[in-house]
């Protein structure tokens, strides 16, 4: 078990309105080389449980520990250490990456951080070899973001989170602001570098069909509280809860016969 | 064209749009780059189109012309309403056919409700417009709301949009677009910010709403699943141009065009085996620097020899029609 996160709540406080508790008694573990997918619809929690695991908020109640640090209080060395392990890729890759920084420095910047490479000839060398991992074309790393297409700056994104060997990598949402055609580049991209770097991946998302594919652990949220997680086969096979049943019976299939025939067999449902 | 006769749709025709070009200013410059570049197409009466496309693509501005939103936008080309040419029509007269004739549904509910006007004289604001008196518009907003399975609308009709959740916001916009009795139906994206459960109760009533009043319906999309259960017709666009359009269970068993064939394999199917996704590679051009010839030819995998130098005519072969010279047989 690489990180646990162990009964987290938490509010949100907007003042003067009552605080909004956003997270109940969420647990859940993260394990070695292995795809985590969180789900649930807008409002259910998901992406501030990412937050949480990744310090940018803290919950008020629980512990979230990741290989022997205690997330949630962690400073000096720990903190660093930590910073550098568990790395993210957020979804909007046209607001998440510095537009006067050109692409070497956007990838280059953790090394720099983590003082991983001593001189900026290897950065620049790492910078080339992660480029190229990730499907971009080393030429272009002197280069400004916005002659990038969206799903460029998505691979860019990646090879930024991954060119300081990071062991987790939270991803909010990273192809929901993508072209559709520019999708299936991107979730083959991250499936590939979880193999190839046995990486863990949380991912967080709405689409089902998108976490099916790319996940092989599922945590399904409704109002920041899990209501049911399993394998990808026991989940997608046989869910459990009434609630991730309706999940499942609305997604939409992309085949006209299939796709009228649920609806059909759906709408006989509620009517009974 | 020998082809001609199979084309026609079984329904009279509502909207024919003939080489329609829409071309926007860049900047604040008075060059404009051409967004639309040559589109045909019919909707009969109460027949439900899917227009799909990803960003760039044109679909927003196809749709938005026939209602000619867009002030900034050049137009030519034809759009014949039911025996009317709206281009040639004067702002005024255009005006007669927003709401009344031709009616649209946004994105974003919660955008375009007004937050300080209770839901029904937003209903029925449309009605009062043309001149319908107070009690007499709010009545038939009461019937729509009614219509739409607004839970005791009678009773909300003084309250405000945040009183609404999500889904039922949907309705209310959807209410005002029906309240004119319009003929088509124009829904841009209309459940892209909704969570799955609740686009699909919102596909279920325009699917409803479309089959009781004889309603013709354009839903434009970029998500291809959501479409396959509820247009009878797709049509495909890239770059601007129409380059497929066939009846819904063609198009998604048998696509003609490689994109189209490229988009059906590139998303992942919740009830289909795992395995790498086919990626199409590269990403959709902007509108500027729109490829020569086929505008896909540099990211398709058939491409030969007339494709990069050469745009394809959209040809009929059978029902569907597709802009593809893989399937022109005319030179051969």
């Amino acid at each position: 078990m690489l990180m646990s996160i162990d009964h987290i709540g938490k509010s949100y406080h907007a003042f003067p309105n009552p605080p909004t508790k956003v997270l109940h008694d969420v647990s859940f573990n993260v394990d070695t080389s292995e795809a985590i997918g969180l789900v649930g619809e807008s409002g259910s929690g998901k992406s501030t449980i990412a937050k949480c695991m990744l310090q940018l908020i803290r919950p008020e109640e629980g512990s979230i520990t990741y290989d022997g640090i205690d997330v949630i209080h962690a400073r000096g060395e720990d903190l660093r250490r930590f910073r550098r392990e568990v790395q993210m890729v957020f979804q909007d890759p046209y607001g998440s990456l510095n537009p006067r920084m050109t692409v070497e420095e956007l990838i280059g910047e953790g090394l720099l951080i983590h003082k991983l490479e001593p001189t900026a000839a290897a950065r620049r060398r790492r910078v080339a070899e992660m480029m190229e991992m990730v499907g971009l074309n080393p030429d272009d790393m002197d280069r400004y973001t916005r002659s990038f297409s969206g799903g460029q700056r998505q691979r860019i994104a990646i090879a930024r989170a991954l060119v300081i060997n990071p062991r987790i990598l939270v991803c909010d949402e990273p192809v929901a602001a993508l072209d559709v055609s520019v999708q299936a580049q991107v979730i083959n991209l991250l499936q590939d570098m979880q193999k190839k770097l046995s990486l863990s991946i949380v991912f967080v998302a709405h689409d089902l069909a998108v976490v099916r594919h790319l996940c092989e652990k599922i945590i399904v949220l409704h109002k920041g509280a899990v209501v049911e997680q399993g394998t990808r086969d026991e989940f997608f096979g046989n869910p459990q809860m009434p609630y991730t049943q309706s999940l499942l019976a609305a997604v939409p299939v992309p085949d006209p016969i299939a796709g009228r025939a649920r609806r059909a067999a759906r709408r006989l449902e509620t009517a009974n | 064209m020998p082809d001609k006769k199979d084309m026609t749709p079984v329904r009279a025709p509502l909207v024919t749009v003939e080489n329609l070009m829409v071309d926007m200013p860049l900047g604040r410059s008075d060059k404009h780059v051409r967004i639309v570049d040559g589109v045909d197409f019919t909707i009969g009466v109460g027949e439900r189109v899917a227009l799909v496309g990803e960003s760039g693509s044109g679909k927003s501005l196809t749709a938005r012309a026939l209602m000619r939103l867009d002030r900034l936008a050049r137009l030519s080309g034809r759009i014949d309403f039911d025996g009317t040419d709206l281009l040639k029509l004067s702002d005024r007269e255009i005006g007669k056919y927003r709401g009344s004739s031709i009616a649209m549904v946004f994105q974003d509910p919660m955008s375009f409700l007004d937050p300080l006007m209770t839901i029904g004289d937003q209903v029925a604001e449309t009605l009062r417009i043309r001149g319908v008196g107070r009690a007499e518009a709010r009545k038939r907003g009461l019937a729509v709301l009614d219509e739409l399975g607004v839970d005791r609308a009678a009773e909300r009709l003084d309250s405000y949009p945040h009183e609404f959740s999500g889904g039922m916001r949907q309705r209310v916009v959807l209410a005002m677009a029906l309240v004119g009795e319009p003929r088509l139906l124009i829904a841009d994206e209309p459940t892209t910010a909704l969570d799955v459960r609740v686009q699909d109760q919102v596909l279920d009533l325009l699917d409803d709403v479309s089959a009781r009043r004889g309603l013709a319906v354009l839903f434009i999309t970029h998500d291809l699943g959501v479409v396959a259960g509820f247009a009878e017709r797709v049509m495909v666009m890239y770059s601007g141009r129409l380059i497929e359009d066939g009846e819904v269970a063609s198009v998604f068993t048998r696509p003609s065009h490689p994109y189209t064939q490229g988009l059906i394999k590139a998303v992942p199917r919740i009830d289909q085996d795992l395995g790498t996704l086919y990626a199409i590679p590269g990403a959709p051009p902007p509108p500027l620097a729109r490829p020569s010839g086929c505008a896909f030819h540099p990211r398709c995998e058939k491409r030969f020899a007339p494709c990069d130098r050469e745009q394809p005519a959209l040809l009929s072969i059978g029902r569907t029609r597709v802009a593809c010279h893989l399937h022109d047989k005319r030179g051969v």
